[in-house]
């Protein structure tokens, strides 16, 4: 493959082209192409794994195309290593998104997959694009197919869902837009790497981080604007919920580490407390209300916030280990979210019911499907081995390093989860069923094991071998750290100031401790298990952190 | 004052145009009623010629009648659009009043006319050439819209047009008489020079701009001025709507620019402060009001009123503008949301005037009710006019927002671009639920008996024009873009 070929085009644009394709196929062929498309998209992606360059924090198969002369608007793309395993992570759901909805979409499935493509095409646009007003315009467009796919397929009270999910997404964008148009009176260019790299008065900075706030903070959601969440989640169909907890509220986060973090990095300081503030009454209240519920899809739904809780914290220890386990917590919960709500769809189109209460008792009449409950499961509450632990970990060890306060709150989330996860495997999967209740249940059919153990093989691999998704990830967060604590700090400053100054880094607020080390260490050996080979590639090479720690020992 | 043939060579385009219509009343009483519709081609083909004429002056500038007109760029930029909107309009024309039975052959050479005044509107540099021009639209657009006579309705949209246009007519009027008296001309660019270097200190001028915001402001249906609108809307028949709705919306923000950047820059702080106050309030009734209507037709006419109130969004930011080069951008980005909101209004306009079909009136919002079911592709052209009015991305509705929102960001008003959007949001609440209504829910019982909806050809022109305009612009406006900032220039 050559590098010129604009294969982040393709990925774009062939699904968008594809849904058209749709329409000019037989009724009957419809759900084959739409596997077919999906599938290319995935093909044409997983090469570029290989491709992509780890080592290099630049954008990589870039393409930059002028679109519009006045003001200018370019049509750039590209991809970073916090960009790239999100891309991967969308092109591989997505197949598995047109398999669940097979037989359960009956009417209008050409439609309906039509808007699943089109999603697919405008959530990657979100992810590889790099002119700002091209990122606007992707980010916008996919609220009309989510409008849609929510309000023809969802279920009884669609409607209201439907319209709250895109008031609320709307409302947030809004501000976003003019935090674009601000920046470009200011720069006179929309080009996100331009302005990652500009600086700004800290005045300027607070409005604007108050601007992206309130549009990634609703698509996250983060606490106070996660109502939209279950009413989307509960109304759509599986496809759509999957795509919504895996993709969507990414973009949120991504939003926050692609801006607000590298282009607002005095304001990001500012406003660290209210963050983590904020994700740890997400954590935490979110893991409440799924405790409370009694319907499969609201209770995952709530686990989302409360998951998404963690990214967001992790993002906001503003140092490497927070922010890459926040991005692997991203992945991760794409991945086990995504299979729970595939889960859960499986399980309605037999019982056509959500409630625990009348699907208890699974494991005698489907044995498979009480097995890969109980895997998104663990995974979801952070067993070790399974891919959450990482991510968890590594956010957990850079809030140790941020904040321990924050740090010991958040691990009381995590019990939560194991507690509502646990109790829902244990009533689901191994309750005594009413003897009224259930009629013969069919176990899960080769269509359906297919839309599902792809997801468990992620568990698993991220879970025990994670070091392939990690090592993408260094030079990008490195560069975005490289922002936030602009003065690289170098082992004889540290020696001079260290107890003379005020530390420079908010990863070393307050003296580390035996125990920081220790996990920095154990984060060291558990995931990076080329550190001892040849080439010496710690977890956080190179940061202010690395450094530190040689001074330190 | 003398005028030469040179001077009637640069107004071809407007003298075809009455002449045009001289024909069609003339030729119209010799054709049975069932035919008169078949003049619907001509005048199409008169459209045709003038667009390329109008097409072929791009680039020149000309005064004619001793400066009482002028053909620029930006002249030709408003008449390419009026043109193009005419053109639309008769197309649309032909099949709904078809289906109203309304075989009056008057009806083109009313457009004809209606057209010719928007068009001197848009050239004229004299105030009252300028006035004369909005008379002879409003006259022909009064009759219009109470063509369909044997409806109360539209009688009274009628009547309420003409009493409240008239007295628009008076205070514009009364505003030109002021100015004349404080700088002994009509002409705008005397007017300029007379006023260069007053301020807020001579109030006749003052005075005059005020009497001259209303005037307009009840052309471009501006709050509080906006108060025939939605009865005016609902009750002409649906091309007329249409017409009104995208053309004299059209031709009025040509002509007011002109004269408020033309002839009242020296006003600038004054006016612009005044604009603001009304953009507001534009935007927030627009809006409002627009969230509880039911008549889809009343509907789109507050939409029309909020959207007056976003390409004014443009105008404020450039009286507000300190650099030449920011109010350049500021007028561009008006005449770019104009170009837009032309194809998604009269598109969405088209659908309604499609739903009519027998005893249907289609004009409720209920009648949409599944329409995504009886015809599809229907449903879809609504959805992307809708998705469009809202602003909504990749849509030309997006662009237009864009821009304007941009140009008050450069200028410092920011806030004014927050509220804006936050009304873009309401907005999209009443736009989104046409969409619910067709997609989501299902047709009541017995819609299976009505009447099948087929795209007659004309419509199915209009539609594809409109659709390809919102689509194509809001993915590549490039070219627009080029076309609105050339035709800026041309203003001083």
């Amino acid at each position: 493959m050559a590098d010129s070929f604009p294969w982040v085009t393709v990925l774009i644009f062939l699904p968008i082209a594809g849904a058209a394709a749709l329409y000019m196929v037989a009724k009957t062929a419809v759900r084959a192409l739409a596997l077919g498309i999906t599938m290319a998209e995935l093909v044409i992606a997983v090469p570029l794994w290989w491709q992509f360059d780890p080592s290099s924090a630049a954008m990589q198969f870039t393409e930059q195309v002028a679109w519009i002369a006045w003001p200018p608007v370019h049509y750039h793309v590209g991809l970073d290593g916090i960009s790239f395993p999100l891309v991967l992570m969308t092109t591989a759901l997505l197949p598995l998104c047109v398999l669940v909805s097979w037989h359960s979409i009956e009417t209008r499935i050409r439609d309906f997959m039509a808007l699943l493509l089109v999603m697919e095409g405008a959530m990657i646009g979100v992810f590889a694009a790099l002119d700002f007003v091209l990122f606007y315009i992707f980010w916008e467009a996919m609220l009309i197919p989510m409008y849609l796919l929510i309000g023809m397929w969802g279920g009884p009270n669609r409607l209201y869902a439907t319209v709250k999910f895109v008031l609320y997404t709307l409302a947030g964008s809004i501000l976003l837009l003019v935090a674009i148009l601000v920046l470009y009176a200011q720069t006179d260019t929309f080009d996100i790497l331009r302005l990652s790299r500009a600086s700004y008065s800290p005045a300027l900075q607070m409005w604007l981080f108050v601007a992206f706030f309130a549009a990634f903070a609703v698509k996250i959601p983060m606490f106070p604007f996660h109502t939209w969440l279950p009413d989307a989640h509960v109304e759509a169909p599986t496809a759509g919920s999957v795509i919504l907890a895996s993709v969507l509220l990414k973009m949120g986060t991504y939003g926050f580490l692609r801006f607000s973090l590298p282009m607002l990095p005095d304001a990001s300081k500012v406003f660290t407390p209210l963050m983590i503030t904020l994700s740890i009454i997400a954590i935490i209240y979110g893991a409440y209300m799924a405790l409370a519920q009694t319907d499969l899809k609201k209770l995952i739904a709530y686990s989302s916030v409360s998951h998404m809780g963690f990214v967001t914290l992790g993002l906001f220890t503003c140092n490497l280990q927070g922010i890459e386990g926040a991005v692997i917590q991203m992945i991760n919960h794409g991945i086990t979210t995504g299979g729970l709500f595939l889960l859960v769809g499986i399980l309605y189109e037999r019982t056509h019911s959500r409630l625990i209460a009348d699907n208890v008792g699974l494991a005698k009449p489907m044995p498979r499907y009480a097995t890969c409950l109980t895997i998104f499961a663990l995974s979801s509450l952070g067993l070790p081995g399974t891919n959450s632990f990482v991510g968890e970990f590594l956010v957990l060890a850079g809030t140790f390093l941020a904040n321990k306060f924050a740090a010991t709150v958040a691990s009381v989330g995590i019990i939560l989860a194991a507690a509502y996860l646990l109790w829902m495997v244990q009533r689901v999967a191994f309750g005594v069923p009413s003897p009224t209740s259930l009629p013969k249940l069919r176990d899960m059919n080769g269509r359906e094991m297919a839309t599902v153990v792809p997801l468990i093989v992620f568990v698993f691999l991220i879970g025990v071998f994670p070091n392939p998704l990690v090592t993408r990830l260094h030079s990008s967060v490195n560069q975005v750290l490289a922002r936030l604590l602009p003065a690289p700090v170098s082992a004889e400053t540290v020696t001079q100031h260290h107890d003379a100054l005020p530390p420079p880094t908010p990863a070393d607020a307050g003296n580390p401790s035996d125990f920081v080390r220790w996990t920095r260490g154990l984060a060291e050996s558990s995931f990076s298990y080329e550190a001892s080979s040849a080439e010496p590639r710690s977890l956080d090479r190179g940061s202010p952190d690395a450094q530190l720690r040689e001074d330190l020992s | 004052m003398t005028f030469s043939f040179g001077d009637l060579l640069l107004v071809l385009p407007e003298l075809l145009v009455v002449l045009a219509a001289c024909t069609v009343l003339a030729v119209e009483p010799l054709l049975d009623p069932p035919h008169r519709q078949r003049l619907a081609w001509p005048s199409l083909g008169t459209l045709a010629i003038c667009m390329g004429l109008i097409a072929f002056r791009i680039g020149h500038r000309a005064e004619a009648f001793g400066g009482l007109v002028t053909i620029d760029d930006y002249g030709s930029f408003w008449k390419l659009l009026l043109c193009f909107v005419a053109g639309l309009t008769v197309l649309l024309s032909h099949s709904y009043l078809k289906e109203e039975r309304l075989h009056i052959g008057e009806y083109y050479a009313l457009v004809l006319l209606t057209l010719s005044g928007m068009m001197v509107m848009v050239s004229a540099t004299d105030l009252l050439t300028i006035y004369l021009g909005t008379e002879l639209m409003s006259l022909a657009l009064y009759v219009m819209a109470g063509l369909k006579r044997p409806e109360p309705r539209s009688l009274e949209a009628s009547a309420k047009y003409f009493v409240l246009g008239a007295f628009s007519s008076g205070i514009m009027l009364y505003g030109v008489s002021l100015l004349y008296g404080a700088t002994g001309s009509t002409r705008l660019t005397v007017i300029a020079s007379a006023l260069t270097g007053s301020g807020s200190d001579t109030p006749l001028p003052l005075v005059a701009t005020v009497l001259l915001t209303a005037g307009f402001g009840f052309k471009l249906a501006l709050v509080p001025f906006h108060m025939w609108t939605p009865d005016v809307y609902q009750g002409a028949p649906t091309s007329v709507t249409a017409f009104m709705a995208v053309a004299s919306k059209a031709a009025s923000f040509g002509a007011f620019l002109r004269v408020f950047l033309d002839g009242l820059g020296s006003f600038k702080t004054d006016w612009s402060v005044l604009l603001l106050v009304l953009c507001v309030a534009t935007l927030v009734l627009g809006n409002s009001v627009a969230l509880v209507q039911t008549n889809i037709k009343r509907m789109l006419a507050y939409s029309s009123i909020a959207h007056a109130g976003y390409a004014m969004i443009g105008v404020v930011a450039a009286g507000w503008a300190a650099e030449r080069g920011h109010e350049a951008t500021s007028v561009a980005s008006v005449l770019l949301y104009i170009a837009v909101y032309v194809f998604m209004t009269f598109g969405a306009f088209a659908v309604v005037a499609m739903l009519r079909k027998g005893d249907v009136e289609g004009e409720e919002i209920d009648d949409f009710t599944g329409l995504a079911k009886r015809h599809p592709l229907g449903a879809l052209m609504m959805l992307v006019f809708m998705v469009s009015l809202a602003g909504i991305p990749p849509t030309a509705g997006f662009i237009g927002k864009f821009y304007v929102f941009m140009s008050a960001v450069e200028v410092g008003l920011t806030w004014l671009a927050v509220i804006a959007l936050v009304f873009a949001v309401v907005s999209a609440y009443y736009y989104l639920r046409v969409v619910l209504v067709m997609y989501m829910r299902e047709p009541a019982e017995g819609t299976e008996t009505l009447p099948r909806l087929i795209l007659s050809p004309t419509l199915s022109i209009v539609l594809a024009c409109a659709i390809a305009g919102v689509i194509v612009l809001g993915l590549y406006p490039g070219p627009l873009v080029s076309l609105a900032t050339q035709a800026v220039r041309a203003l001083q």
